[in-house]
């Protein structure tokens, strides 16, 4: 659906998106995840053709971005980053604008179907600068799916909101994505996370991954970390280790008396909680708690983007 | 409906849902009332030559006031980014914001009408046609200047430098007519025909010259040309 190659943009002498390359497939739902500054704006600013690329090219839908601009402009709905809006218009007047320039037809019938869906309803007739952010926030949206568009584009969607909005808006966001190309660019790792299917990392103008989360989790962290706490003797404790095979003990750092907590590594594919639980039971220690330390994809976003930010 | 339209009605609406509007209008008006009516008994002439002298040199003021905001505002305000990701040609936001630019300045033409009310209660053998062409002229005048406005407005996301460029371009179309005396002879027809006083002044006589709506015509088009020129460049950002 949106074929990026080779994709180049140099601001002066600073190159802030380096020969980028992807494709986004009808349907999906692509987090576009990178550090502060890595290039995640810009690109999004010239797949919606607000910036022009230095080299490379951009294709929605077969269409280059060079000669049918209008063309993708129609197919797109973006919510820009600080989601910009004319603030001494009212919520309607707003919709109203945009629905004349994208000439909208049967606009009343679609302005309030879109304000029901982004929950404007008590609103409608107030001024745009009277609103909270989390409201402004929902008439950006409001903005970027009035036309229906295939494509929608989210440039840091929740940004400086405060937690049940960023609920209200990732449930938004789902709930889109079921019928909709959807791209959403984030510096928060949970967001993208929590919904979407695919992921591209970037950093410093370059793609450092490309997959759905469980395989980023899989390729960049093939260890499982698990986390005991029991109550045992503490000499005995490392004799885990000589008893089964292919764990590695990273630590034991007393709690309470004779309460110790115990950190365990094995590789992913090789489970052995099953031993470790038996072998516990054989010592007739208590187990008060064990469990498996999520292997977020913060670690892997920290392993790619942090190399090459301290170089 | 045209998209440009679209894009006048919302400055329309933007200039007159602020006061800023208001107060430009009402000092354009005071200053043009002043300057016509305290020497009008004086000159004892059914006319509205003061009128027609005091309004170009108050367009200097009145014009790069109404125009600084029109693109500098949306390129500070982040708008631009929204404007220009919907589908609307460059051209048409320029000829959208010209349109409302233009309005503005006809509505600050059509209130000082209230002069010509008056000279034509107080005088009589009014020649109608002069004042008529004069009226053009000022439009056209305004118009020019609006485009240079705009085109000053694209340039920056600055308000007040977009302000103080287009006051200097528009006040060196303005101010050239004061250096022909000093002008070589051969250089005087160009400087002239560079003067936008020249036209003006052509025009308010009563005797509309294709030569002077060529003159203005083409400022026009150039300006509002280098004005989507400098939008559809906009890799400095």
């Amino acid at each position: 659906m949106i074929r990026i190659q080779n994709l180049t943009k140099d601001y002066g002498l600073v190159r802030a998106v380096n020969h980028v390359n992807f494709e986004i497939n009808e349907g999906e739902i692509l987090g576009f995840l990178g550090p502060n500054g890595a290039g995640k704006t810009t690109t999004l600013r010239m797949i919606t053709c607000f910036l022009s690329p230095t080299s490379g090219s951009i294709e929605v839908e077969n269409m280059n971005i060079k000669n049918k601009q209008l063309e993708i402009k129609r197919l797109i709905g973006y919510l820009p980053e600080h989601n910009p809006l004319y603030v001494d218009m009212t919520v309607y007047d707003y919709l109203k604008f945009i629905a004349d320039i994208r000439k909208i037809p049967n606009f009343g019938h679609r302005i309030k179907e879109v304000i029901k869906q982004c929950g404007l309803n008590g609103v409608v007739h107030k001024s745009i600068n009277t609103l909270s952010k989390g409201y402004k926030q929902r008439v950006g949206f409001a903005q970027a799916i009035l036309h229906d568009p295939k494509i929608l584009i989210l440039d840091e969607p929740t940004s400086g909101l405060d937690p049940n909005q960023i609920v209200e808006i990732r449930e938004l966001i789902k709930e889109l994505g079921k019928k909709k190309t959807l791209i959403i660019s984030s510096h928060i790792l949970q967001e993208v996370q929590a919904v979407c299917d695919r992921i591209v990392i970037i950093n410093e103008g370059k793609i450092v991954a490309d997959g759905s989360t469980e395989e980023l989790q899989s390729a960049f962290n093939n260890k499982t970390k698990l986390k005991l706490e029991l109550i045992a003797n503490k000499d005995e404790i490392t004799a885990i280790v000589d008893n089964i095979k292919e764990i590695a003990l990273l630590s034991i750092s007393p709690l309470r008396e004779k309460t110790f907590s115990v950190e365990i590594e094995f590789d992913s594919t090789n489970d052995k909680r099953a031993e470790i639980f038996n072998f516990i039971k054989s010592k007739e220690w208590t187990l008060l708690e064990m469990y498996r330390e999520n292997v977020s994809l913060e670690a892997v976003f920290r392993n790619l983007t942090i190399e090459g930010g301290k170089r | 409906m045209n998209l440009a339209i679209t894009i006048t009605k919302k400055e329309i609406k933007s200039y007159f849902s602020s006061p800023s509007a208001y107060i430009v209008l009402v000092i354009f008006l005071l200053l043009s009332g002043w300057f016509f009516a305290s020497p009008l008994f004086i000159n004892n002439q059914a006319n509205l030559r003061t009128l027609f002298g005091i309004i170009p040199l108050l367009y200097l003021f009145f014009i790069p006031a109404i125009t600084m905001g029109l693109i500098s505002r949306e390129k500070n305000n982040g708008t631009m980014e929204l404007l220009a990701t919907l589908p609307i040609k460059n051209s048409q936001i320029i000829m959208g914001k010209f349109w409302a630019s233009i309005i503005l300045i006809g509505v600050g033409l059509l209130l000082t009408l209230i002069h010509f009310i008056t000279i034509m209660m107080l005088g009589t053998n009014i020649d109608f046609g002069a004042i008529f062409c004069g009226y053009i002229g000022l439009l056209f005048m305004g118009a020019v200047y609006s485009s240079i406005g705009i085109f000053a407005s694209s340039i920056t996301s600055n308000q007040i430098v977009s302000l103080i460029i287009s006051f200097f371009i528009i006040f060196f179309f303005f101010i050239i007519r004061f250096f022909l005396f000093f002008v070589p002879d051969f250089m005087v027809g160009i400087f002239q025909f560079i003067s936008i006083d020249y036209h003006f002044s052509n025009i308010s006589r009563g005797v509309i010259d294709t030569r002077n709506i060529i003159y203005f015509v083409s400022l026009i088009v150039l300006f509002l040309k280098l004005a989507q020129i400098s939008l559809e460049n906009r890799n400095w950002k």
